[in-house]
């Protein structure tokens, strides 16, 4: 019972830092329909951000977070305007396979000598650990690290939820999303509002770099961002991509399912993702919380 | 100088023998190192992936991300007949001799065949699925299959397969490969080839029309991932070392890219990004640790430059059908 909540806990900790990846994916997606595959990799460099500023700087926590998120927004802007933007309205694909070349090129590019470098270091400790003892008959403890995770995913969240929701900006996404052409009829500025998608959601992205950071305390290479981009990507799917409510919910469930698994077998751990995908999938095809699309002749 | 008729009629087939003589002389008198000709029959094998992929991507606008699975299938399948079997009954392998490609052609066909009817058994589920979920499910299909070898014993599990003879020669892959695109040329030309793409282009108007589209995209799947399959087998018998690393998600993610570099509605497309972007890596060898960046920034500035690929949808003249 102990071990079970323990895991859930962790479970929830990576679910956490899906949760954050998969918002990304999910935007961007919603807006122009790209699977961006460059955004772990964005996500990679948020990591690297957050380990340089705290390692050559001593920037206190917070601003490393926001630091983090303002690089990886830049550069997803700019990112979306040099390769994606071009390629709006050719053949989708097309734009597809530009990620995965934007992907592949940042991987590599910070695999080079001058840039990071392809070897392993570790993350700084950015706040001092500690531990504290919930729930006295089972003792679990959960660490100040998970807590902030908690705080700074809640506060992010909100802050989303309000800005699409209740914000002029918010109000324009959600039109460029629904109908590209009529949304700039009505005077809505498309591009601009595409580019700020993406510096919302690799926002995101670098903030969720921070908190993987802290959390694993290693940073492998530059080619760490793929698995954890797959898995959110996969938990975007599984919610139901584009739907923001979604992405969360599906983030969650990865991570506790995923933690779960592990301790079972490693092997396991991999596979239930995909899984968890396929079964959700077929019995659901737009995912858990996704709207039908009606088919139009 | 007037070419004689026989020669304009069998033009085609002509080249391929001479491409072949150079191949082979080339390498006899040491000019091609042997690791050139590994890259070589790599190509011939990338092109039949990549033709095969186009079936499924470009000819029926189904969007499969997980065709590396297919080739994990057959490559898996055809070692276990001629190399695990053999392991397990405690006997060496059969190498390059008359048992051993008794034992080898068959194999791989088998292979093929257990990767179309894995094709078969995913794609009666998933094609429901539309669009980019159905690319989803058919990439996590892809990495459910890796996880099977990965823990299922008798396949080597983690540690991969080794000691399987090196059977796959140029000959056999020259053969496979002009016999793969004939094929599949050929099919896309049929009234199924016609299907497929009325399928593509709206599947309320084809049905309207007559054709059954769950069928003919079942169909498609099938075939596709047989040829991916054999692809898979003959793989394994060149690199003689198979693990289900070698089939990661990246792997489907280089035909993508070989595909819709090229032009992902033609067969000469395929064949070309195929072809190019194998070559590419090679070429750029010298410039070691720049290599991939250099590969990453073509493939960005191609996609910018012609977004329909280089070859675009039109297709060589000796692919196109009525050909002399």
């Amino acid at each position: 019972m102990e071990y079970l909540i323990q895991q859930l806990i962790n479970g929830i900790q990576l679910g956490t830092m899906y949760a954050l990846l998969a918002l990304g994916y999910t935007m961007v997606y919603g807006i122009i329909r790209l699977i961006n595959f460059a955004h772990a990799d964005i996500f990679m460099i948020g990591v690297y951000t957050a380990l340089f500023t705290a390692t050559r700087y001593r920037v206190p926590f917070p601003l490393v977070i926001v630091i983090s998120m303002v690089v990886c927004a830049v550069l997803g802007v700019v990112i979306e305007r040099l390769a994606y933007k071009p390629l709006r309205y050719k053949p989708r694909l097309s734009a597809l396979i530009t990620a995965l070349g934007v992907s592949l090129f940042l991987e590599n590019f910070c695999a080079l000598p001058f840039m990071f470098g392809p070897e392993y270091r570790s993350f700084p400790e950015l706040i001092p650990p500690k531990q504290y003892v919930i729930l006295k008959q089972y003792n679990i403890t959960v660490t100040n690290v998970f807590l902030i995770n908690l705080l700074v995913v809640s506060v992010l969240l909100v802050g989303l939820f309000y800005l699409v929701h209740h914000t002029m900006i918010g109000k324009k996404m959600r039109a460029v999303s629904l109908d590209k052409t009529t949304a700039s009829l009505l005077g809505v500025n498309v591009d601009r509002t595409i580019s700020f998608t993406f510096l919302i959601g690799t926002a995101l992205a670098g903030a969720s770099g921070v908190l993987y950071g802290m959390t694993y305390t290693s940073v492998q290479s530059p080619y760490l961002g793929i698995w954890p981009g797959w898995k959110a990507f996969i938990a975007a799917v599984i919610g139901g991509i584009g739907n923001i409510p979604g992405a969360v919910v599906g983030a969650y469930l990865m991570g506790i399912s995923e933690v779960y698994a592990t301790s079972i077998s490693s092997d396991l751990g991999f596979g239930i993702a995909f899984a968890i995908l396929i079964i959700v999938l077929i019995v659901k095809p737009t995912g858990l919380l996704g709207k039908k699309r009606q088919e139009k002749v | 100088m007037k070419i004689p008729y026989i020669l304009k009629k069998h033009k085609v087939i002509i080249s391929l023998l001479f491409l072949y003589l150079v191949i082979v002389l080339t390498y006899r008198t040491g000019w091609l190192s042997s690791y050139l000709l590994q890259i070589i029959m790599f190509v011939g094998i990338n092109i039949v992936m990549t033709v095969s992929l186009g079936m499924i991507n470009g000819f029926t606008g189904q969007f499969s991300i997980g065709h590396g699975g297919f080739m994990a299938v057959g490559a898996y399948a055809s070692v276990f007949l001629t190399t695990i079997i053999f392991q397990m009954a405690g006997s060496s392998v059969p190498g390059q001799s008359l048992l051993g490609y008794a034992i080898f052609f068959p194999a791989v066909l088998i292979g093929g065949l257990c990767a179309a009817l894995t094709g078969f058994l995913i794609g009666l589920p998933t094609l429901r699925v539309k669009g980019d979920y159905l690319a989803i499910v058919t990439m996590a299909f892809s990495e459910v299959i890796r996880t099977i070898i990965r823990v299922s014993e008798p396949l080597g599990g983690p540690r991969g397969v080794s000691g399987i003879p090196s059977m796959t020669n140029m000959a056999i892959v020259m053969v496979f490969t002009v016999l793969s695109v004939w094929l599949m040329r050929n099919f896309l030309a049929s009234t199924y080839g016609r299907a497929s793409r009325a399928t593509r282009d709206s599947e309320i108007a084809a049905e309207i029309m007559g054709v059954n589209t769950t069928q003919q995209k079942t169909l498609v799947f099938t075939t596709a991932a047989f040829f991916a399959g054999c692809c898979g087998g003959l793989y394994a018998h060149i690199l003689q070392f198979i693990h289900p690393d070698n089939f990661t998600f990246m792997k489907s993610l280089e035909y993508l890219i070989y595909l819709y570099i090229g032009g992902s509605s033609s067969i000469s497309g395929a064949m070309t990004g195929a072809v190019v972007f194998t070559a590419i890596p090679e070429l750029f060898r010298s410039f070691q640790i720049w290599r991939m960046v250099i590969y990453a920034l073509l493939l960005i500035v191609i996609m910018l430059f012609r977004p329909n690929g280089i070859i675009g949808d039109r297709e060589f003249s000796f692919i196109k059908k009525n050909n002399t």
